[in-house]
């Protein structure tokens, strides 16, 4: 049965798209609300260096260390975004704007230099390709499963547990820093750790499914629960939830079109975006639509 | 609806309770007491040589004009912004060590309201500091949020979304946030702005509740002609400390001259320098307020620069 599911290809398929989107929409959730989901943008950009960097001086392509360094070159895009922010001579968003396309920029540099013929190519790393996570697998207690499979599964483990263990204090934080600081609760160190993790998760993604599908997933799941819900866990789980119906509903809709299945995704999570910007039961258009009319009504009585 | 004197009295027990054995080591003479503070923001110094000394037990005004560092005061009293140099101490300890006998009301519109949370839970956000790192809020935090929900009468909204609410609602839901807190001193940032007058007298009646019971209040206020009713004790503010210490001393028009500069055109024919018209919830001084006042040394009217 279990080896079933690992043999078959378009399970692996689903089931890493949803673990991608898992991942990415509990961090994404913060993000969202925190009015800085333009940061998974940056990071996925800036991170092509810290995998170039650790590359050079490990040989890893994958695998913990990758992880580390993207967590790292992740927490640096932020650091220099805020630093420079801080100076007051730039706005946030702009910083953020000046400063990723420079790291991306050194990296495809020595990415072009140093890494010709290495496994790393620029394509690869934006686009990705979910459609061939089953090539790369790994044996595990008598399965043959997938790298991404697992490596994605122990993103979403790991967010799962921030999330939940941090719940209250990600909550406080992200509504209200200034209370979140005077209570001791630490709101920037908390804001680098979600970073930090946000940004191992879009490295571990890059081999799955390329940069674009990542930041759908952080992005477009989130906004669309954010629109039917008003209960912070509710939306966390909403956004989940689409998330892997977008990997089903995207991987159906791929192989019935015959095209990509990670672009299929992606168009997914905006259809279900535009679903609840519709049908959502309170700040949905209908809804308001319908809220109006029977006011007007009750006037008009 | 507001405090009743069974609950007041709980809320003294608490705080006798919660005060940490080192406070009395060393002298908790004075509810804030600001020394040399300067506070920059990109090398432009936004509050310039500070010296504060808010007495225990009395409702303090912080006013003066927009800009004038009103808020990033109270944000360096606690530690949420860096001052460039300075020395701070609530109830003669730094700010670190009294964190849970402080409550804090920020300025509403720092907040996201659209954020997806219900009444209720903003309020029991005033409790996560003594439920600690991790835990969950259980029962008896639930059962407090409700009940100081309940002291600014917003308990039949305790399970709304904060966004559709009105400015002085979400203003009552900061005010019982700050309640549950059950502090010794008391930080808000205007929490009468933009409410109505029901609002406000309801606001200010349990803020007269709270420094009756002997806690020490400080409001950032911006209405001068409710000044003298609301409070006993009043610190001008523009960059610098224009004067300080009880109210009927500092509220003169030399002293407002002082604080707004041009902009008081206002006043110099309006009626805020009278005898105030009506005492309202006013400045009947808790008790031991007049030993108190010794503490906080005479009147401070700093140099006219
Ligand atoms: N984060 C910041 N970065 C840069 N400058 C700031 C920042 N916060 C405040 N300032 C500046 O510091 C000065 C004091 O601001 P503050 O918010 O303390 O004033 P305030 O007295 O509370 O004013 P208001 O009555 O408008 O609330 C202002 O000139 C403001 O522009
Ligand atoms: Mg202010």
């Amino acid at each position: 049965m279990l080896a079933a599911f690992f043999d078959s290809i378009p399970a692996m398929i689903i089931a890493t798209g949803a673990l991608v989107g898992i991942a990415a929409s509990l961090v994404g959730t913060f993000l969202v609300l925190r009015g800085s989901s333009l940061l998974s943008d940056a990071i996925s950009h800036s991170i092509v260096l810290g995998i170039v960097v650790v590359w050079m001086l490990t040989g890893a392509q994958s695998g913990p260390v990758q992880l580390v360094g993207a967590a790292l070159t992740g927490l640096l895009t932020v650091f220099l975004t805020e630093l420079l922010a801080a100076t007051g001579r730039v706005k946030n968003d702009a910083a953020i704007g000046l400063v990723f396309p420079v790291l991306f920029s050194i990296g495809v540099l020595l990415l072009n230099v140093y890494a010709r013929d290495v496994h790393i190519d620029q394509h690869t790393v934006l686009l990705g390709e979910i459609g061939f996570v089953w090539l790369d697998t790994v044996s595990l207690g008598g399965y043959e499963v997938p790298q991404s499979l697992l490596s994605m599964g122990a993103m979403a483990a790991l967010n799962l547990v921030f999330v939940t263990l941090l719940f209250k204090e990600l909550k406080l934080a992200t509504f209200d820093r200034a209370l979140a600081a005077a209570l001791g609760f630490m709101p920037g160190l908390l804001f680098y750790a979600l970073l930090a993790l946000t940004s191992a998760t879009a490295v571990a993604a890059f081999d799955a499914v390329g940069a674009i599908l990542f930041i759908a997933f952080v992005i477009v799941p989130p906004s669309a629960a954010y629109l039917i819900t008003d209960r912070l866990w509710l939306m966390l789980l909403f956004a989940s939830l689409i998330a892997v119906l977008s990997s089903f509903a995207g991987y159906g809709a791929a192989v019935l079109l015959d095209v990509s299945i990670g672009g299929m995704m992606a168009t997914m999570t905006g259809l279900f975006l535009v679903l609840a910007f519709l049908f959502g039961p309170r700040y949905g258009l209908i809804a308001q639509g319908l809220r109006r009319r029977r006011a007007a009504l009750a006037q008009a009585v | 609806m507001l405090m009743s004197p069974s609950s007041r009295r709980r809320r003294q027990g608490y705080a006798a309770a919660a005060r940490p054995a080192a406070a009395r080591l060393h002298e908790p003479r004075l509810a804030a007491h600001v020394e040399d503070l300067t506070v920059s923001y990109h090398d432009k110094p936004v509050l310039f040589d500070i010296d504060l000394n808010v007495p225990p037990g009395v409702m303090c005004a912080i006013v003066g004009p927009n800009g004038a560092g009103k808020s990033t005061l109270i944000k360096a009293i606690l530690g949420l912004v860096k001052p460039t140099s300075g020395h701070i101490t609530l109830h003669g300890l730094p700010y670190r060590q009294v964190r849970a006998r402080v409550g804090y009301v920020p300025q509403r519109s720092t907040v996201d309201w659209d954020f997806p949370t219900t009444v209720h839970d903003v309020v029991t956000m005033g409790l996560y500091g003594q439920i600690g790192w991790f835990k969950r809020p259980g029962r008896r935090e639930r059962e407090k949020a409700s009940e100081a929900l309940k002291m600014v009468g917003m308990q039949d909204f305790a399970r709304r979304q904060i966004s559709q609410l009105s400015g002085g609602q979400q203003q009552r839901v900061f005010l019982a946030r700050a309640l549950v807190q059950e502090a010794d001193v008391y930080f808000l940032d205007e929490p009468m702005a933009g409410v109505d007058a029901t609002t406000e007298r309801a606001i200010v009646k349990i803020l007269g509740a709270l420094r009756d019971a002997g806690k020490t209040v400080i409001v950032v206020h911006h209405d001068l002609q409710t000044v003298r009713s609301y409070f006993d004790w009043l610190v001008l503010l523009n960059v610098r400390v224009i004067a300080q210490g009880p109210v009927d001393d500092i509220y003169t028009a030399d002293n407002l001259r002082a604080t707004y500069g041009g902009q008081i055109a206002l006043l110099e024919h309006g009626d805020f320098t009278r005898p105030a018209p009506a005492p309202g919830p006013g400045p009947a001084p808790g008790p031991g307020f007049d030993a108190q006042k010794e503490d906080a040394g005479p009147p401070q009217a700093a140099e006219a620069r």
